[in-house]
C-alpha cells in the first residue's frame, strides 16, 4: 500500500482553512443564541408564559331569586361546558367536533362567526349542559394530535322552577345578541355572555350576573393540568328577594291553571306584587340555552303567544270593572251624588243608537252602589252620557289608566284611555256621544292591562295614594307613594261599598264571597268584537271575563286583578280571585297563630263556591 | 497490545474535553427526564458512554494505516448491510435504520458509516499522487460518498445522510482542486440541487423550509422549532436552573433529551452555559485539527479532518437547527444527544484522532 511509505504530508494551508471555518461556525452560532436569549429574551419568555399557562374562565354563577321569605324561586346547578379555544383552532376539525357532540355544523360555524370580533384567546362555549357521553367525547379527544382546541369547563346552569311556574315574571336568560350589544344597558357585556332576556333575569341581569373568574393553570403540551397558577374566583351574582309570596303565586298558578289569561296580586299599600301570573305559559329552562333548539322555536312560534306577559302586556276591554272609576269620577264632579238613581228598563238609546243593558228585563230604579253590584249598563251609560269622556279619563288618568305603571319589569304595556284629543289626533275624528257610553262600560276604544287595573284601584281603596308596583324587596322601608291625589274618602268609600256588595250585597259575584264578607270587587265581562262586527263575519267570539278584587273591605291589604280570556262570564274571574285572596289571609292567620298562638282574624273557612248561585253581569 | 507509552501518550486533552462534553449531557439528559418514564435514559447514558471509553480505547490499539488499509473491505460490508436493510424496507412496511443486536440494543449501521467513510476518504485521497484532482478522480470520490449517501437517504434518514457530505469536502478540500473543477462542482451543484428538491419526499421538504418561518407549519416540524426557540429564549442570560426548564419539564419541548437536548440546556443554562458548551466544542475541533497538523500522513491528517469536519458540521446543524437557524434534520448533538449508536460513533472517531496523535512520530 502506497500511503503507508508516503511521508509527503498536506499542506498547512489546508488546515487553516478548516480552523478558520469553524471559527467562522462558532462565531454564527452564538450570534444566533446572543439574538434569541439575550435581545429577545422577553419575547420568548413571554411566548413561553402563553405556551403553558392556560386561562380557563370559572364562569360566575348569576344570583338567585327569592321570595318574600326567602324561598327559592330560581337556583343554579353545577354542570359542565365545552369550550372551544380559538387560538389553536382548525377548521377541519369543526366537523369532527360538531358531529361527535351532535351539534349542528352550519351553527357551529356561524356562531364562530359571531366571536371574530372578540380578541383571540378569549375561548367560546359550543354546548352547555354536557351528557355523560358528550364529557367522554371531549376528555378523549383534546389530545393535542385529536382536537386539542376542546376544554371542558365547570358551569353554574340556571335551574326554572317546572311547567312554567312564574315564566313571564322571571324570565330567562340567553346570549347577548348583536342588537343588545349595541345598548347601552348592555355596555359592560360581550359577545358570549349569558344575560337576562326577558323578565326579572332581564330587569335585575346587572345584580343577578356575577364576574366570571379566571383560572391560570400551568398544562403541559397534552393539556393535563399540572398545577394551578392563580385563581381569580369568581364572584356570584348577588341574590334578589322579591315581594312575591310563593303561596299566593302557587295557588294563582294553579288557579288560572288551564284558562288563558293573567293575573295579578298586590298590596295596595305599598305596590308589593304579591303574584304574577301570565296563562298559557312555557318552560323557561327550554328557552335558556345557548342553541336554538326545535322546543325554542315550537315557544316562538306558537298562536296562543305564550311569551306574553298578559299580566302586564295583554291590552284588552276591562269591560265592567272600569266601572269604579266611572262612579267615582262622576262622584267627584258631582254629576252624581250616592243616592241618585236611574231607572234601567234594559237599555236606553244615545245619539240614534240603542245600548243594551246586560239584564235584558232591566233593574228598574237603581242607586249607584246597586249599579256597581248589579253592573248595571244603563246606569252608567247615563252617568258616562253626563259625565263627558274628557272627566272620565281625566280621572282615569290620575288612576294611572292608559300609561305604564312603572313595574319593574321590561316591556310593560300602556293599553288606551281614549279622550276626544286623542280621537281628533289620531283618528281624525270627533268624539261622539255614543263613543263616551261605551267607554262608560269599558267597551269601545278603552283598553286596560291587568296591572293597571290592579294599580287603580288599588290606588283609589287607598284613599287616592298609588304606589309603583314592583317585585324587588328593598327592605320595609316606607315608599314613597308614585303620586297621590285628593280624593274625597266618602266618595271613595260608596265606591268601595257598591264593590263589597258585588260580592256580599246580591251582586253580579256572590260565588266570590269569603265568609267574613271582607272580599269585595267587580266582575268584568268584555266583548273582543263589537256586535256588529262578529254578525257581519258570522262569528260568535267568546267574552272575557275579567275581575277586581280587594280585601278586606276596610284597609286593604290587598288588590288582585284576573283576566280570563274568553272565560265568558266576570264571576268565572270572580273565583280565581277569591281563591288568590284566600290563600293571602290564610297564610297571614297561620303566621299570626304560630307567631302568637291566637289568631287575630277569624280564620275563613272554605268558601262554598260551588253553592252559590252564579249570576251573569256585564 | 496494550503498552505503557500509549497510555502516557494519549490525547488526554481530548479526553477530557470529550468526558466533561459527556458529563454536561449526562446532567442534562437526567434534567430532562427525571420527571418523566424516561428517568433511567442518563444512567443508560452512562453505561454508553462507558461502553465509549472502551471502544475509545480499542480502536486507538489499532493502528490506523491498518484500518485504513481495511477500509474497502469495510466499506463493502457496510454498504451492502444498508443496501440489505433498503430492501428490507421495501418488504416490510416503514422505515428501517436498525439492527437489531437483541437484548434491547440496536445499532444504525448508517451511524458506522461515517467513520468507514472516513477511513475510506482518507485512504483514497492519501493514495493521490498530484497535489489537485483529476476529474476522473474527483468523480470517484463523489460517487464513492454519494452512493452510501443515497442509499440513506432512501431510508428515508435525511439527517445522517448529509453527514457523509462534509466528508466528502474535507477529502476535496485536501486533495485539491483546480479553478475549473470548482466552477464545476458549482454548475453541477446548481443543476442537482433543484432536481435532488423535487425528489425530496414533501415532509423532507416542509423541514427544510419550516425552519425559516415556524409558523407556518405550528404542527409538523415548524412546532418543534418554534417550542424549541421558546426554550431556548426563555433561557435568557443565566437560565432557568437544572430540572426548572419550563418548556422541558411540561414537554412542549419535543426530544428534549435527544436531538433537541441543546436547547434544554440553553434554557436551563442561559447563554452563559450556551457559551460554555460552544467553548468546549470548539476547544475540542482546536485539539482534533491540532491533531491533523502533528500527523506524521497524509491519511492521518485526512482522519483528524475528516472526523473535525463530521464534528463540526454536526455542532452547527444541531445547535443552528435548535436555535432556528438551520432547517430540522435528525442530527443529534455529538457526546451530549441520548443514544447509544450516536455515543459510540463518535468514541470511535475521537479514538481513530487518538489513534492518529498516538502514531504521530513514524518509526
Amino acid at each position: 500500500m502506497r500511503f503507508l511509505r508516503d511521508e509527503s504530508k498536506f499542506a498547512q494551508g489546508k488546515i487553516a482553512v478548516l480552523q478558520y471555518f469553524t471559527v467562522a461556525v462558532f462565531v454564527f452560532i452564538l450570534g444566533g443564541y446572543w439574538n434569541l436569549q439575550i435581545r429577545n429574551e422577553e419575547l420568548y419568555s413571554s411566548k413561553a408564559e402563553r405556551n403553558r399557562i392556560k386561562s380557563l374562565p370559572m364562569p360566575a354563577p348569576r344570583g338567585k331569586i327569592l321570595d318574600r321569605d326567602k324561598r327559592v324561586i330560581v337556583d343554579n346547578h353545577s354542570s359542565f361546558s365545552v369550550l372551544l379555544s380559538r387560538e389553536t383552532l382548525r377548521d377541519e376539525h369543526l366537523q369532527p367536533i360538531a358531529e361527535g357532540l351532535g351539534l349542528d355544523y352550519e351553527e357551529l360555524v356561524a356562531r364562530l362567526k359571531r366571536f371574530r370580533a372578540r380578541p383571540k384567546y378569549q375561548a367560546v362555549i359550543i354546548k352547555e349542559e354536557l351528557t355523560p357521553s358528550d364529557i367522554a367525547f371531549v376528555e378523549s379527544h383534546r389530545d393535542p394530535d385529536t382536537y386539542p382546541e376542546m376544554e371542558l369547563i365547570h358551569t353554574e346552569k340556571r335551574v326554572y322552577p317546572a311547567s312554567g311556574f312564574a315564566a313571564h315574571m322571571i324570565g330567562y336568560v340567553g346570549e347577548v345578541s348583536e342588537a343588545e350589544l349595541n345598548q347601552a344597558d348592555f355596555a359592560k357585556y360581550q359577545q358570549g355572555d349569558m344575560v337576562g332576556k326577558t323578565g326579572l333575569e332581564r330587569q335585575y341581569n346587572d345584580l343577578l350576573t356575577g364576574v366570571d373568574g379566571q383560572r391560570q393553570v400551568l398544562v403541559d403540551n397534552i393539556g393535563n393540568e399540572r398545577r394551578i397558577l392563580g385563581m381569580k374566583p369568581a364572584v356570584a351574582g348577588q341574590n334578589i328577594e322579591l315581594t312575591v309570596d310563593l303561596d299566593v303565586q302557587t295557588v294563582m298558578e294553579l288557579a288560572m291553571d288551564g284558562r288563558r289569561g293573567g293575573a295579578i296580586a298586590l298590596d295596595p299599600r305599598n305596590g308589593e306584587v304579591l303574584a304574577m301570573t301570565s296563562k298559557p305559559s312555557f318552560d323557561l329552562s327550554k328557552l335558556s340555552s345557548r342553541e336554538r333548539t326545535k322546543e325554542w322555536r315550537d315557544i316562538f312560534s306558537n298562536p296562543d303567544k305564550p311569551l306574553l306577559n298578559r299580566a302586564i302586556q295583554a291590552q284588552l276591554s276591562p269591560g265592567s270593572t272600569f266601572k269604579p272609576f266611572v262612579a267615582l269620577a262622576a262622584l267627584e264632579a258631582g254629576t252624581v251624588d250616592e243616592h241618585t238613581s236611574f231607572t234601567c228598563t234594559g237599555g236606553m238609546t244615545f245619539a240614534g243608537r240603542y245600548f243594551r243593558c246586560h239584564n235584558r228585563h232591566g233593574h228598574g230604579p237603581t242607586s249607584l252602589k246597586k249599579a256597581l253590584a248589579q253592573s248595571c249598563d244603563v246606569y252608567f251609560y247615563n252617568v258616562g252620557a253626563r259625565l263627558g269622556i274628557d272627566r272620565i279619563s281625566a280621572l282615569g288618568e290620575i288612576a294611572g289608566l292608559g300609561q305604564k305603571t312603572g313595574i319593574d319589569l321590561p316591556a310593560e304595556a300602556e293599553a288606551m284611555l281614549p279622550s276626544s284629543r286623542w280621537k281628533i289626533r289620531n283618528l281624525r275624528e270627533k268624539w261622539h256621544e255614543g263613543d263616551t257610553v261605551n267607554v262608560a262600560i269599558g267597551q269601545g276604544y278603552l283598553t286596560m292591562t291587568p296591572i293597571q287595573l290592579a294599580y287603580g284601584i288599588g290606588g283609589i281603596v287607598m284613599g287616592g295614594v298609588w304606589h309603583t308596583p314592583h317585585l324587588l324587596r328593598n327592605g320595609d322601608a316606607p315608599k314613597k307613594p308614585a303620586h297621590q291625589a285628593e280624593l274625597n274618602l266618602d266618595h271613595v268609600r260608596t265606591v268601595m261599598d257598591g264593590m263589597c256588595d258585588v260580592v256580599n250585597g246580591g251582586g253580579t259575584a256572590g260565588s266570590a264571597r269569603l265568609p267574613g264578607g271582607e272580599m269585595c270587587g267587580k266582575t268584568g265581562t268584555a266583548q273582543t268584537a263589537s256586535n256588529e262586527y262578529q254578525k257581519a263575519k258570522g262569528i260568535h267570539l267568546k267574552d272575557n271575563a275579567w275581575f277586581i278584587a280587594f280585601a278586606p273591605r276596610v284597609n286593604p291589604e290587598i288588590v288582585v286583578a284576573v283576566l280570563f280570556e274568553e272565560g265568558e262570564h266576570g264571576p268565572q274571574a270572580g273565583t280565581i280571585a277569591r281563591d288568590i285572596v284566600k290563600a293571602y289571609f290564610d297564610k297571614k292567620v297561620r303566621k299570626e297563630v304560630s307567631q302568637t298562638g291566637v289568631p287575630a282574624v277569624t280564620a275563613s273557612a272554605p268558601a262554598d263556591a260551588a253553592n252559590a248561585p252564579a249570576r251573569v253581569a256585564n | 497490545m496494550f503498552t505503557l507509552r500509549s497510555f502516557r501518550d494519549l490525547d488526554w486533552t481530548l479526553l477530557i474535553l470529550t468526558l466533561i462534553i459527556c458529563a454536561v449531557g449526562v446532567l442534562q439528559i437526567y434534567s430532562a427526564t427525571q420527571a418523566s418514564e424516561q428517568s433511567n435514559h442518563w444512567w443508560k447514558q452512562v453505561l454508553y458512554i462507558g461502553a465509549g471509553l472502551v471502544v475509545f480505547y480499542l480502536i486507538s490499539q489499532i493502528d490506523y494505516h491498518t484500518l485504513v488499509g481495511q477500509s474497502p473491505v469495510m466499506y463493502i460490508i457496510f454498504t451492502v448491510i444498508l443496501f440489505g436493510l433498503l430492501i428490507l424496507s421495501r418488504v416490510v412496511l416503514g422505515a428501517k435504520r436498525w439492527v437489531s443486536l437483541g437484548a434491547g440494543f440496536k445499532l444504525q449501521p448508517s451511524e458506522f458509516m461515517k467513520l468507514v467513510l472516513i477511513l475510506f476518504v482518507a485512504r483514497y485521497i492519501s493514495e493521490l499522487k498530484s497535489d489537485s484532482l483529476s476529474l476522473r478522480e474527483l468523480l470517484k470520490l463523489c460517487l464513492l460518498v454519494l452512493f452510501p449517501f443515497g442509499l440513506v437517504c432512501l431510508q428515508p434518514d435525511l439527517g445522517t445522510s448529509l453527514c457523509y457530505l462534509p466528508i466528502l469536502a474535507v477529502g476535496i478540500l485536501l486533495a485539491g482542486l483546480s479553478r475549473q473543477q470548482a466552477l464545476a462542482i458549482v454548475m453541477i451543484l446548481a443543476l442537482v440541487v433543484p432536481i435532488g428538491w423535487f425528489a425530496l419526499k414533501d415532509y423532507q421538504k416542509a423541514r427544510l423550509t419550516s425552519f425559516m418561518d415556524p409558523a407556518l407549519d405550528p404542527q409538523g416540524s415548524g412546532y418543534q422549532v418554534m417550542q424549541s426557540k421558546i426554550a431556548v429564549g426563555s433561557g435568557g442570560m443565566w437560565g432557568l436552573g437544572v430540572t426548572r426548564g419550563m418548556q422541558i419539564q411540561l414537554r412542549f419541548l419535543p426530544f428534549a433529551h435527544t436531538d433537541f437536548i441543546f436547547a434544554a440546556f440553553a434554557e436551563e443554562h442561559g447563554f452563559v452555559g450556551v457559551v460554555t458548551v460552544l467553548g468546549l466544542y470548539f476547544l475540542l475541533l482546536m485539539q482534533i485539527l491540532q491533531n491533523a497538523q502533528t500527523a506524521s500522513d497524509r491519511a492521518g491528517t485526512a482522519i483528524c479532518m475528516g472526523v473535525g469536519a463530521l464534528l463540526l458540521f454536526h455542532v452547527l446543524e444541531n445547535a443552528g437547527m435548535v436555535a432556528g437557524l438551520m432547517p430540522v434534520a435528525g442530527i443529534p448533538l455529538p457526546l451530549m444527544s441520548y443514544g447509544g449508536s450516536s455515543i459510540l460513533s463518535f468514541f470511535l472517531m475521537l479514538g481513530l484522532v487518538n489513534n492518529v496523535r498516538l502514531r504521530r512520530f513514524l518509526q
